[in-house]
């Protein structure tokens, strides 16, 4: 069933543009530019961040990490192969993105695993940036409860990526 | 800068745990090989990438974030009272749902700090109660296509990426959700 839904999504589409007399192809174009130029911003990034990551890995400290953080996951059903995720989500994207491909890389793209750092990539955004760019540029001072309730909303996040993957696949 | 902080206690953290545990080749090999890693990865998702922000480029295009915007004003008003009189906000915020949903992050984020700035302008140096709302809503992130995380999968041979909507509709829908809720609740206790 969701083998069909990015095909027929790109046929709807196109048919619409193309009723609607709009260059459907020249926009695929200059909207892919955007896509390969917001890739190029972050590569730097991303190759830096995979180097911290993979030293943690190979270090031990992931192990060490979520052995430690283990009986609180698990106490939410959450598996603690994704500690890392889960620490370094709300903080940076670029390294979120670097963990999460090394989990999916590790345990396999389609393991259960690594369909729950998929989901949790997907479904969750880089808290702290966020709250820092819409303050700074409204000249917030005084913040109030925005950080718990952004954070508890990470969570729910988490818990529910966890919990849907067990449940759909 | 707090960048910076991270990088450094994960280089020492690493360089700590790989002494106790007797780790230092694999740590020394761990460098080039990550470096080696995130090029492998831009590269192989740069296909995907590039596919999908034009498609979310062309569903823009053809109007679908203003269709969107018209389904979503009734939730507008619940959530963002204000907007009832102020069609300027309304209008910020709506787009900055829209682009999130349609994964157009460079496009969501200048309509949302129009917004927040807004709100702001009311409420002076301290977070409004709607203000707090927006953010919540925009580190929830409600996203129709993660287009980033399938390209991932796909470049790490995922029989089939797009699998995970229905979870990450799911997940996306219960966070923001639950974290909107959790806004107002704080927002009557919290002063």
């Amino acid at each position: 069933m969701t083998d069909y839904i990015v095909p027929l999504l790109l046929l709807g589409i196109c048919l619409i543009a193309l009723k609607k007399q709009e260059n459907a192809y020249d926009t695929l174009l200059t909207g892919g530019m955007e896509g390969l130029r917001l890739l190029v911003s972050i590569l730097p990034a991303l190759v830096v961040l995979m180097v911290a990551v993979s030293m943690l890995r190979q270090s031990g400290a992931v192990e060490l990490l979520s052995g430690f953080l283990a009986p609180v996951f698990r106490f939410f059903g959450i598996p603690e192969e994704t500690a890392m995720l889960v620490l370094i989500r709300p903080i940076s994207g670029s390294a979120a993105l670097a963990v999460g491909a090394d989990i999916m890389a590790q345990y396999g793209a389609d393991s259960r695993i690594g369909r729950i750092a998929a989901v949790m990539l997907g479904s969750t955004e880089t808290t702290f940036y966020t709250i820092s760019v819409y303050f700074g540029a409204a000249g917030i001072q005084k913040t109030r409860y925005t950080l718990p309730a952004a954070l508890f909303a990470d969570f729910v996040g988490f818990f529910m990526a966890s919990l849907t993957v067990g449940l759909l696949y | 800068m707090i960048m910076s902080w991270i990088f450094t206690g994960i280089t020492l953290i690493s360089l700590l745990c790989a002494a106790y545990l007797g780790r230092g080749a694999d740590l020394a090999a761990a460098v080039p090989n990550g470096a080696a890693a995130g090029i492998q990865l831009a590269i192989s998702m740069a296909g995907s990438l590039c596919l999908w922000t034009g498609v979310g480029h062309l569903m823009e295009r053809i109007g679908l974030t203003r269709r969107l915007s018209r389904l979503l004003t009734p939730l507008l008003h619940r959530i963002f009272p204000d907007t009832r009189q102020d069609s300027v906000l309304a209008g910020c915020l709506s787009a900055n749902i829209c682009a999130n949903f349609l994964g157009l992050g460079n496009a969501a984020t200048p309509m949302g700090i129009r917004a927040a700035q807004r709100m702001a302008s009311r409420s002076g140096r301290t977070a409004s109660d709607a203000l707090c709302r927006l953010i919540v809503l925009n580190t929830a992130s409600i996203q129709f296509i993660p287009a980033t995380v399938a390209a991932v999968r796909a470049s790490l041979g995922s029989a089939s990426p797009f699998d995970i909507l229905p979870a990450v509709w799911l997940t996306s829908l219960c966070s923001a959700g639950l974290g909107l809720a959790c806004a107002c609740l704080l927002g009557k206790v919290w002063r």
